[in-house]
């Protein structure tokens, strides 16, 4: 199917040989990865936009048709928009802690005359760690409630009292848990986006900021280097955001226990797995939020590099 | 060359820094090696009095949690992934820089919209398809629709769109073909662009977590993060057992950064500027 579609394209007669075949030659290359792409991408995504408009309950193949009323039901669902806050509170913490510390660890690493290379390596391992071993290790050792827990016996050596970290219902105690863990987890990855950032900085902007009489420290800093970096600072913020949005992996990992995951504290992704794929197996209402959270995302994205560019002076 | 006095206190912060960010490697290492007295022992050792290596034995032969299977899984899982993206990724991304086809334009922005909408939200669409083709709790279910990663076309028909076209046009003089071109002359001089793609969608097949959860319902078809992910959650915790299924679930791939950290930074600042 994939190569008759070029066929059509130009038909010089004649010629007709080599324009055809060159068509048959893209689609021998592009072929089975656009064919793939259609299977497992594009017809889920318009399936479980169908889905959306019916009563889909354990069934994917549903016959009674609803209209809106799947994505009625997801907005005025408290558990749905208390995802939407628990993700907003999740990206007030976590993209300015990321930035700060991932800019902050470039800068250090990129002035440090000695052992750069080994810097940059320690900091960055942590990326070959996954998001389930790395809550593991902050729930039952680092933020272990009990009195063996690291963060617990750092507290005793000052005289502080035992926190109960993630047995406590109420913040702010988890999400000091939750926070530092992707921290850890991205920062390394971040910071290697702002040293090749900081690599591309032209060294006479520095010299003649010096002829001006610029001091070194923060006033090159304010304005030569963050300025200059503003196209890093961009990708970066974009994918903290987008990131941020999908938190599943270690939600899952630091909040749930023997007995399910606590009602609170649930970003939109942990919504839609318990809505579509726990006990109630709504795949209805499920695809009306992964719509509407899809949905979300493109605005965000569009909106984001829309607001951007608008200051931007090209 | 000594650190002058005034570099003096930010290599002091850097150190500090770096070995904070080395304490969680340190936890596992004490933690695994370690007996379960050692562990909730109420003062802190820096290392256990001695090392348990029995533990590694104790560990893979815990029938509770079927380690040795899930780390097959994942291995089996994150090659064929790695592979499969790499050789349909670069010819779809070869296809679309190199070889002139009137709508080719269009089908480029048809990739490129599936990376708007991140394969995370659409993990309950996938289910769907999945689940009705009678894949969930397969191999095929877990490898084949991740295969297709808009992203790494997209990487690799931009490092395509740059390749130096008087390579070609020698293959082409010696009577090379597009397909003959691309195997003798494209592949064998971009080795640094597939290290770079392929290493980080290793780590990213290895350490992926929602779509083998939803996937690998049967134990049959944990991968070693979903293993451990039911170690975390299960009713009593081995907590020795537990930290030295995630130090051995981390050791493939800290030997794949070793190995090939050079292309994966290269790679990593690529995705941030196209990103």
């Amino acid at each position: 199917m994939a190569g008759r579609v070029g066929v059509s394209g130009s038909a010089v007669p004649g010629r007709l040989l080599g324009p055809q075949r060159r068509h048959l030659w893209f689609w021998i290359f592009t072929g089975p990865f656009v064919l793939g792409l259609v299977v497992f991408v594009y017809v889920p995504l318009a399936w479980s936009i169908t889905l959306s408009f019916f009563d889909s309950r354990n069934t994917v193949t549903p016959s009674h048709f609803v209209g809106l009323g799947n994505y009625a039901a997801v907005l005025t669902d408290p558990a749905f928009t208390a995802s939407l806050a628990t993700f907003a509170v999740f990206a007030l913490f976590i993209v300015p802690a990321t930035y700060v510390l991932a800019l902050g660890l470039a800068l250090l690493v990129h002035r440090a005359r000695f052992a750069k290379g080994f810097f940059r390596s320690v900091f960055f391992l942590p990326t070959a760690c996954s998001y389930v071993a790395a809550s593991l290790i902050w729930k039952l050792s680092i933020f272990n409630g009990v009195r063996f827990g690291l963060a617990n016996t750092v507290l005793r050596w000052f005289g502080a009292d035992p926190v109960a970290w993630l047995s406590t219902t109420q913040p702010p105690w988890y999400w000091l848990v939750i926070v530092t863990v992707r921290l850890w987890l991205q920062a390394g990855f971040y910071l290697v986006l702002f040293l090749a950032g900081l690599q591309r900085i032209p060294g006479t902007l520095y010299e003649a900021a010096a002829v001006d009489g610029a001091r070194p420290g923060w006033q090159t800093f304010r304005y030569i280097t963050f300025p200059q970096l503003r196209t890093t600072s961009v990708a970066v913020v974009l994918l903290l955001v987008i990131n941020a949005f999908q938190a599943f992996d270690e939600f899952y990992n630091l909040l749930s226990s023997a007995k399910g995951y606590p009602p609170y504290a649930r970003p939109p992704l942990v919504y839609l797995y318990y809505v579509a794929l726990g006990e109630r197996q709504d795949l209805g209402i499920g695809s009306a939020g992964a719509v509407i959270l899809a949905l979300i995302i493109v605005v965000v994205t569009v909106a984001q590099a829309r607001w951007f560019s608008l200051g931007r002076k090209e | 060359m000594l650190p002058s006095p005034r570099e003096l206190p930010r290599l002091m912060l850097l150190l500090f820094l770096a070995a904070l960010f080395g304490v969680p490697f340190y936890l596992l290492v004490r933690n695994g090696l370690a007996t379960e007295a050692d562990i909730t022992a109420p003062g802190w050792t820096i290392l256990a009095r001695t090392w348990h290596w029995e533990n590694v034995g104790e560990l893979f032969a815990d029938p509770a949690v079927p380690m040795a299977h899930a780390l097959w899984n994942s291995a089996v899982i994150a090659v064929l992934t790695t592979g499969g993206t790499l050789l349909l990724a670069s010819l779809a991304g070869y296809g679309l820089a190199r070889v002139p086809y009137p709508y080719a334009d269009q089908v480029f922005y048809a990739i490129l919209g599936s990376l708007m909408i991140p394969s995370a939200v659409t993990f309950v669409p996938s289910f769907v398809l999945v689940s009705s083709l009678g894949w969930v709790s397969t191999l095929r279910g877990l490898i084949i629709p991740t295969l297709f990663s808009a992203f790494a076309a997209f990487l690799f028909r931009q490092y395509f769109s740059g390749f130096p076209g008087e390579l070609e046009d020698a293959a082409r003089v010696d009577g090379l073909g597009y397909w003959r071109t691309y195997w003798r002359i494209v592949v064998p001089n971009s080795r640094p662009v597939f290290a770079a793609v392929g290493a980080i969608v290793f780590i990213g097949s290895w350490n992926s977590f929602l779509w083998p959860l939803v996937i690998g319902q049967d134990q049959r078809a944990w991968t070693v993060q979903v293993a451990l992910a039911s170690f975390g959650t299960a009713q009593t915790i081995n907590l020795h057992e537990l930290f030295l299924a995630a130090a051995v679930s981390m050791l493939p791939l800290l030997v794949v950064f070793a190995v090939l950290q050079r292309h994966i930074v290269a790679g990593v600042e690529r995705t941030g500027i196209d990103g």
